[in-house]
């Protein structure tokens, strides 16, 4: 258990239930009053802020989170499934947890899947994916209409602007933090 | 931090003392290891030896040289509290207490206004004001008295008497009254708080539930807590153990009593005395938003 002189930036505690992250947090005490502790705290499944107010006797149940390499399997619906390659032990996650995470799940992709108790409650990616394009307009030579991109369909669905010479069937590199094209692989 | 905080807290430090010996002040030095504190329910001093602790403040040794004659001191000395730590606070700071014999609150109100006045104009030439979060507080124009009531009624949705009630004081305080002092550009006195809120304070005359306390605030930071003090030992003696009694309520250990103060209270002349926040006044000199900006080491650095 942690007690309220334990609150700190970054400390990770469970409330109603959820884990939250202590994003601030300051002391205040007003002229010989009694001492409170604000603290702005995220939540970390649904990444909503709380501002809350503590007096010192307050007490808080740490919130232990694990992160899990695994690989992603396949999608039901909008269940997206993992599996552990070491405990073959699988997790599912709802499309609305995974955010723009879903964009670039690709069968097999390695992925580090953060576990809050059983719960899976989020997946951070590698910072760049290869994704082929499985469509794109081809681009007509010596077009001077002056647009420097165009859309592309890549494997898992996700629509982006490419580069105008990026052709279908081509492997892209993807930046997932930005969502934009990086680079083409070639050969 | 740089190095320029230490030499404006240096010049600041300076300057406060010159201001008190030029008004003909003693500068005392009293005590920091002593038996006992002035109980508080929210006070709790760092216990240092067996049956000893560092001063929470130096009043109880300050009033007891009121007694013995003296009739205006001044000490600037490092005080402890224990688990106070945020971007405001320090267990170990840097208080400025300064005491006169046959004068109350009032005076010390103007002695704050010179006080600032003189620190602004030596330690911030061609600025001349403080500065908080980005806002200039100017201490030569004329300053805003507001009482405790009026502060409640008029930036809060809710009744000072009320909160007290509810124990939400502290909470409204700092959510809704302090915010608004910041919107000041001059410094602001928080006057006239409900009696309960100042243990060793004189209460109004003819407003028992009133004490004659002030709180000075530049910028929404609260940086001076003065009051006319009482000097009826009696009365003193209850409210310690009206503290002491709030305290094992709340589960925390009761504090021993300043004895030999007690004893001598009936003979100190009515005065009045005042507690100055010396990193504070750095910080708003400095215009830094937290406390470590203003001191050579926080206790995480050692």
């Amino acid at each position: 258990m942690y007690t309220v002189a334990d609150l700190k930036k970054g400390l990770k505690i469970i409330l109603d239930g959820d884990p939250y992250l202590v994003v601030a947090f300051d002391f205040v005490k007003p002229g010989k009053g009694q001492a409170l502790y604000r603290t702005k705290m995220r939540n970390m499944i649904n990444g909503s802020l709380l501002d809350r107010t503590y007096r010192s006797g307050e007490s808080f149940e740490p919130a232990s989170l694990e992160e899990r390499t695994m690989e992603y399997l396949y999608k039901e619906g909008n269940h997206y499934t993992f599996m552990d390659q070491q405990t073959y032990e699988q997790v599912v996650m709802e499309e609305e947890t995974l955010g723009d995470a879903k964009n670039y799940l690709l069968e097999n992709l390695k992925v580090e899947v953060m576990l809050f108790g059983e719960k899976a409650i989020g997946i951070s990616l590698p910072n760049f994916v290869n994704l082929r394009v499985t469509e794109t307009e081809q681009w007509a030579k010596g077009d001077t209409s002056g647009n420097d991109s165009k859309p592309a369909t890549v494997e898992t669905g996700y629509v982006l602007r490419v580069p105008p010479f990026i052709e279908e069937g081509e492997l892209i590199v993807i930046d997932t933090r930005t969502g934009e094209y990086s680079t083409r692989v070639k050969g | 931090m740089k190095v320029d905080a230490l030499w404006l807290r240096a010049h600041v430090i300076k300057a406060i003392r010159d201001f008190f010996w030029e008004r003909g002040f003693l500068e005392v030095e009293t005590p920091l290891l002593i038996p006992a504190n002035a109980p508080e329910e929210h006070i709790n001093p760092v216990l240092a030896l067996p049956s000893w602790q560092l001063q929470t403040s130096p009043e109880i040794c300050m009033k007891r040289l009121l007694c013995k004659g003296h009739r205006k001191l001044f000490q600037i000395s490092r005080c402890w509290r224990s688990g106070e730590r945020g971007s405001r606070h320090l267990s170990e700071f840097t208080m400025l207490e300064w005491y006169r014999a046959d004068c109350d609150y009032r005076t010390l109100m103007a002695d704050c206004e010179e006080l600032l006045q003189h620190v602004a104009a030596t330690c911030l030439p061609g600025r001349r004001c403080f500065e908080r979060h980005a806002a200039q507080i100017d201490p030569f124009a004329p300053w805003q008295r507001i009482s405790v009531q009026e502060a409640f009624a008029r930036f809060s949705q809710h009744e000072v008497w009320d909160c007290l009630k509810k124990g939400l004081y502290e909470e409204i305080l700092t959510s809704d009254v302090e915010p608004a002092l910041a919107g000041f550009d001059v410094p602001v006195i928080l006057m006239d708080y409900p009696a309960e809120l100042a243990a060793l304070a004189r209460t109004m005359p003819g407003h028992r539930n009133l004490a004659e306390r002030f709180e000075l605030y530049v910028g929404g930071l609260e940086l001076a807590n003065g009051f006319s003090e009482l000097n009826d030992p009696v009365e003193q003696r209850l409210r310690f153990a009206e503290a002491n009694s709030a305290r094992r309520s709340a589960g925390q250990a009761e504090l021993p009593l300043p004895e030999p103060f007690l004893e001598t209270l009936a003979t100190m002349p009515p005065s009045a005395g005042i507690a100055l926040g010396v990193d504070r006044l750095v910080m708003l000199s400095a215009g830094v938003d937290t406390i470590d900006e203003v001191v050579a080491f926080t206790p995480e650095d050692l």
